[in-house]
């Protein structure tokens, strides 16, 4: 099963502008000399094939050897074989939340992540070097900084999203410009009053001290087992922070923490002029965004929520009898970031095949309602090894402009989805579609064309019982002909034999290539 | 069919048959050998396209020809017969082998595989190239056996040479232009001279013939259809005239059961030989002949007074017949919306029907009406010598000199509504011009010739015979001026002046392949304008095997066949919904086109520009027929939208939806850099002549991957899907600065 790696797919096409969906570093390097540059060297002369090439040649040997040379140091990161991100690049705003934060961190490097802690202003800061990227994630628990520092800026954080990377982004009421825009640019909007916290008198947790209600014990969670994990939170999970909305248009982002229909974000320490802008369960308390290239991102409105301090605080949501010795935001941000790092949820498809029934190997080209059987393979990463992925709603198009078979999948528990289904009554270039969208899981869409042709000239039916009163026609009409130009001619001149024997060798190559066309003659009349 | 010439010859025939025998071979020899010089001409003069481009094939259609010839010589007949296309037409597809006249491929195709199985090996190109020229001489060798047919051998010569270098028919006949009318006219030409040739023998044998020319034709062209309507109309002149003969039942009745059964195994034809109504009058003529022809029997085998008994009986029940026969007819036809017609039949016959109703036909400049200056340029001095024909024709009125004018009439009917038709009236008007030549010469140089006759046996025999009395005879020296004038007249003006029309119009006008462009520059030099095969070529280097392009039909069969990739729209123009749509995609905005384009698996959108060097044919001189044509099927284009005050204009002054359409953004991307004189920066458009309206826009879906060195092509990408879809706030200040940024780093595009 080594061989069912996505660049299988038809993704090829894209290689020259836009990076593949989670390619390995080394794929995405080279596709980015190999494919991009030199198009452009072609845009002149004809496209030269790598072997024939001097100069770029030259480069693309050097690379070679240097990624043969690097390769040991790299097999242990991030590849579409092993999707489960390793390098995590965490940046702070200051080095106390290293050990305020700690259980989070430490939960993510007995996991096997491999964490790199740096100040948001480092001055060094840089996410790749050489055109390749030395992390495969980015945590941003640094809501107060105004500027990165190094070469980092918001640009370099969305290509860093746009090549297929994850990442966390934690604000809270400091939160500044720069993480602001990147949580825009990322389809969530933080509330655009800078002094408002998000208050809910009904839900806000019990404490010793009537506080103004900005800590909220949040149990509205979003219900998906492979975001959130088998096990149910049974716990609140504690909330300090600002609110945020999704664009209701927005089919890439989801609520996974939203607030209490009772929750409104206003300025605590002001007394309410006007109704707040975000109420309810409009807002959103912890957002995840799986973009187009399956890149995955959290946004939390609360740092405070990774914190230890809040994991470990028992809690009691105002109103409700039951108290919990520990809150539920550990066992919650385990399981989202598991999700966030590719260790649940994602999927991998391929080897499309299709094959008419009773035959080996692909045809070319299918004729109309020819019976055929499409097989696709799927998987899942379970955090180490790929699994052979098990629903019952995996669906697959016969699609020209629109789906004209929509046949569910039966799969065989092994990995291997099937079915079989005759080709439609009609001809045209069609495909393949396995468009599997589901919550949680990595979007698949793969397509494969392939040609519907009408009947040759010689497969239609020879005779239609419907058409014989036409035939028995023809042949009464041809033979009484025959009897009459006997009569009328054979009696008076030996040339009308041959003449007739003419038409009749006429008439037979006529009805000879009439039953080649397969069309009996006025059968649509 | 006496000639003119023998009746000429009457006062010598005492002087003995073995003079004339001999001097009858001698004139076939010469006959001949003026005849091959002909074709030499007729196939020369078409070769200025190659001398002065190179042997390539021309314009759009030829390229669809070329590459069907190529899969045929390629797969053989059957796999062209089944072929189904995936390439065109995506995701229709299109069945090549049931939608093509396979008469002009299947020609090629032979002669290819002839010429290889002899071992001289030439390309499937070459063949293509040169069956236009080839396939002209045998035009003009079929339009001599045609004049020759009905005014003797001296009007054939006239009028074949006449066709060999007539303007209208090279500017279809030139090298490279490898089009159905190529062949075509051959074999329109050759089937009116077997149908005469039939009705002037009553041979059967012609009559077959006849029949599988026919069929040749139908194979070939789809103005077949001319033929199977004006053969009948002839008919039905002679019947009407009294001319009915049993020669002309022959030369009717087998051509149109031989024709049809054999037309209807051209599987584009198919059933339509005897469903549509472009094929009724051949019946209805079919049924009125036997009628007459029986009625003619009854007339020989009964008396006068018995014959009348017979008609009035006969009358009234045929009438009774007739009128249900006519009803059931007129029922059927009734049923169909169109009336049984095709819209190009239509089009024949009421001029307005496809402006009003089929803006995809009215679109195509050759189905325009011509102008005035058109018949001049094309036919040129033919125009002042066709009446002349018409009156010879009529000095004596023969069967087939009334068919000759029955052509004319009708082709310079059809001209006037379609200019691509000017190509059946120019053999109609070589005919009838070169008859007009010759006859004129020859009551000239009869008159010459019995004046000396009458001045030496003036004494001698004082009566002439009967024949002779009648014919025209004209003074002595008013003859002899007239001719000395009328060979003067011929060499300076009507062969000099129209072969030098005809050479400059082989050369200058009608050789240009339209996919090479050339200018002159002030200084005399030769500029060459290679942008199409410029970008097709960059098409197949450097796009996926499968991807799509997209754009305006004209370009679709060069795409397929030059670039070899897949277009949604192409020149066989089968489907108006899917090239509205594709008119749709282009006066929309750039989302919504987008949208259109990504939803049909489009990768690549091809325009054609031609602001910059001054190219009037570009996409945007048609655009409005895109408007039109996709405002036809989808109504939220409307064209006024587009129109400022009912003019369009691309200036400043442009409507709104006209400046955010598509087809404005992708022509004038950028063209306010132009790197030409006379812009200095200000997008100045060189075919409109004026400074464009919208400047220093950016696109937002689409990327310009490929413009040609004249920027006639231009190749943009669809972007692909944003990775992200950004929240609702509004950029601050900050982050604004950081895209813009972002924007010149991430500039890919050097012009940019």
């Amino acid at each position: 099963n080594e061989q069912l790696a996505i660049p299988q797919l038809r993704q090829s096409s894209y290689r020259h502008e836009t990076p593949p969906t989670n390619p390995s570093r080394r794929c995405l390097h080279l596709g980015y000399f190999g494919g991009k540059r030199l198009h452009k060297i072609s845009w002149s002369a004809p496209k030269p094939s790598p072997l024939t090439r001097s100069a770029p040649m030259a480069k693309l040997a050097i690379f070679f050897t240097l990624t043969l040379s690097l390769l040991p140091f790299l097999s242990h990161s991030f590849s579409p074989d092993t999707p489960t991100d390793r390098r995590i690049l965490v940046l702070l705003d200051d080095f106390s939340l290293k050990s305020s934060h700690s259980i989070f961190f430490t939960s993510l490097k007995s996991r096997g992540f491999d964490l790199d802690f740096k100040l948001a202003d480092d001055p060094k800061l840089s996410l790749q070097r050489y055109g390749q990227y030395l992390y495969d994630g980015l945590i941003l628990f640094a809501p107060s900084v105004e500027r990165f520092g190094g070469a980092l800026d918001v640009a370099a954080v969305l290509d860093f999203v746009d090549s297929g990377h994850d990442l966390i982004v934690a604000a809270d009421t400091t939160a500044s410009d720069l993480i602001k825009s990147v949580a825009t640019e990322c389809g969530v909007d933080f509330d655009e009053d800078p002094s408002a916290m998000v208050i809910d008198h009904q839900g806000y947790a019990v404490s010793d001290v009537d506080g103004d209600h900005t800590l909220i014990a949040a149990d509205e969670l979003i219900r998906s087992d492979v975001i959130l994990g088998k096990t149910k939170i049974e716990a609140p999970v504690l909330f300090k922070g600002i609110a945020h909305s999704l664009n209701a248009a927005n089919t890439l982002a989801l609520k996974v923490l939203s607030g209490s229909p009772s929750a409104y974000s206003a300025n605590p320490s002001a007394k309410l002029s006007s109704p707040p802008s975000l109420t309810g369960s409009a807002i959103s308390l912890v957002s995840v965004v799986q973009a187009r290239n399956n890149a995955r991102i959290m946004i939390s409105g609360s740092l405070d929520l990774f914190s230890n301090r809040y994991m470990k605080s028992s809690v009691q949501k105002a109103g409700s009898p039951s108290k919990y010795e520990k809150s539920g935001n550990e066992q919650f941000v385990t399981e989202v970031s598991k999700w966030l790092f590719h260790e649940r949820g994602h999927l991998k498809a391929g080897n499309l095949r299709h094959l008419k029934v009773g035959e080996t190997g692909e045809p070319a080209m299918y004729r109309i309602k020819d019976d055929l059987e499409f097989y696709v393979d799927i998987f899942e990463w379970s955090g180490n090894s790929w699994e052979p992925y098990v629903a019952d709603d995996v669906q697959v198009q016969f699609y020209m402009m629109s789906p004209y078979v929509l046949k569910t999948l039966s799969t065989d528990k092994k990995g291997l989805y099937h079915t079989s289904f005759k080709v439609p009554d009609v001809y045209g270039v069609f495909q393949f579609k396995v468009e599997y969208q589901k919550l949680g899981y990595t979007s698949l869409s793969l397509s494969k064309q392939i040609p519907v042709r009408p009947f040759r000239h010689n497969e239609y039916e020879r005779f239609i019982p419907t058409a014989f009163p036409y035939y028995g026609a023809s042949f009464t009409t041809i033979f009484f002909f025959y009897l009459f130009v006997f009569f009328l001619v054979i009696k008076t001149r030996f040339a009308g034999a041959l003449q007739m024997a003419g038409f009749f060798i006429f008439s037979v190559v006529y009805l000879y290539n009439n039953r080649m066309v397969g069309r009996p003659p006025f059968s649509i009349l | 069919m006496a000639s003119p010439e023998s009746a000429v010859n009457g006062p010598t025939m005492t002087a003995g048959a073995a003079s004339k025998s001999l001097r009858n071979a001698f004139g076939g020899v010469i006959a001949f050998i003026i005849l091959v010089l002909i074709g030499v001409l007729a196939f020369s003069i078409r070769l200025f396209s190659v001398i002065k481009y190179e042997s390539v094939i021309h314009e759009f259609d030829p390229y669809f020809n070329y590459r069907v010839t190529q899969f045929l010589s390629k797969n053989g007949i059957y796999d062209f017969w089944n072929w189904f296309d995936d390439r065109t037409w995506y995701p229709l597809g299109r069945v090549i082998g049931g939608t093509v006249y396979p008469g002009l491929t299947l020609t090629a195709g032979t002669i290819w595989k002839v010429v290889n199985s002899l071992n001289i090996p030439l390309s499937v190109e070459t063949v293509c190239v040169f069956t236009a020229p080839i396939f002209s001489a045998f035009a003009s060798w079929a339009a001599y056996l045609l004049t020759k047919e009905v005014k003797g051998p001296g009007a054939g010569l006239t009028a074949a040479a006449l066709l060999a270098m007539v303007p209208s028919y090279i500017s279809r006949s030139v090298a490279g232009s490898y089009d159905n009318e190529a062949v075509a006219i051959f074999a329109l030409v050759f089937t009116f001279y077997l149908y005469i040739k039939t009705l002037n023998t009553g041979s059967l044998f012609y009559a077959t013939l006849n029949a599988l020319a026919y069929f040749y034709m139908v194979c070939s062209w789809g103005g077949y259809t001319f033929i199977i309507n004006l053969i009948p109309m002839h008919v039905l002149l002679c019947i009407v005239t009294g001319r009915y003969s049993s020669r002309l039942y022959i030369a009717y009745a087998p051509l149109v059961v031989l024709g049809t059964l054999l037309a209807s195994l051209v599987p584009v034809v198919g059933f339509n030989a005897v469903l549509t109504s472009e094929h009724f009058a051949s019946f209805l003529v079919f049924i009125i002949i036997h009628v007459v022809a029986l009625a003619y029997y009854i007339k020989g085998i009964l008396s006068p007074k018995m014959f009348k008994v017979a008609v009035t009986l006969v009358v009234s029940v045929g009438l009774a017949v007739c009128c249900a026969v006519i009803a059931i007819l007129i029922a059927v036809v009734a049923s169909s919306p169109t009336k049984g017609w095709s819209g190009r039949s239509l089009t024949l016959l009421d001029p307005t029907y496809a402006s009003k109703y089929i803006p995809i036909i009215a679109s195509v400049s050759e189905h325009q009406p011509p102008t005035w200056p058109s018949y001049f340029m094309d036919i040129n001095v033919l125009a002042f010598l066709v009446p002349a024909g018409i009156i010879a024709c009529f000095m004596p009125l023969t069967d087939s000199s009334s068919f000759v004018i029955l052509y004319i009439v009708t082709s310079v009917y059809f001209s006037g509504v379609m200019v691509r038709l000017m190509l059946v009236l120019a053999p109609a008007a070589c005919i009838l011009s070169g008859i007009a030549l010759s006859e004129a010469f020859n009551v000239l140089t009869r008159s010459i010739k019995n004046r000396k006759k009458e001045k030496e046996n003036v004494e001698k025999k004082p009566t002439p015979s009967k024949t002779e009395k009648r014919l025209l005879v004209l003074p002595l020296e008013a003859s002899v001026i007239a001719v000395l004038l009328l060979v003067l007249l011929g060499a300076f003006y009507v062969v000099f002046s129209v072969q030098v029309h005809c050479v400059w119009a082989a050369a200058e006008a009608y050789s240009a392949p339209s996919i090479v462009l050339t200018s002159h520059s002030n200084d005399g030099g030769l500029h060459v304008f290679d942008d199409f095969r410029e970008a097709y070529s960059w098409l197949s280097h450097n796009t996926d095997v499968d991807d799509k392009v997209a754009s305006w039909w004209d370009y679709g069969y060069q795409t397929t066949a030059m670039a070899n990739r897949t277009v949604l729209v192409d020149n066989n123009t089968w489907n108006n919904t899917h090239i509205a749509t594709v008119g749709t995609a282009m006066s929309s905005p750039e989302k919504q086109a987008w949208e259109i384009f990504h939803s049909l698996d489009v990768k690549y959108v091809l325009v054609v520009f031609g602001g910059v060097v001054g190219y009037p044919s570009d996409d945007i001189n048609k655009f409005l027929w895109m408007v039109r044509i996709g405002g036809g099927v989808f109504p939220h284009i409307k064209e006024p939208d587009y129109l400022r005050d009912g003019q369009y204009r691309i200036d400043a002054q442009a409507t709104p939806t006209m400046l955010n359409c598509l087809m404005y953004k992708l022509s004038y991307f950028r063209s306010d850099f132009i790197p030409i004189h006379k812009t200095d920066g200000k997008g100045f458009d060189r075919v409109r002549r004026t400074e464009i309206g919208k400047k220093h826009f950016k696109l937002t879906h689409f990327e310009e991957v490929f413009t040609t060195h004249h920027w006639m092509v231009r190749i943009y990408k669809l972007k692909p899907q944003r990775n992200r879809i950004r929240g609702k706030t509004k950029k601050s200040k900050s982050s604004r600065s950081v895209s813009s940024k972002r924007d010149v780093r991430g500039k890919r595009n050097p012009w940019h």
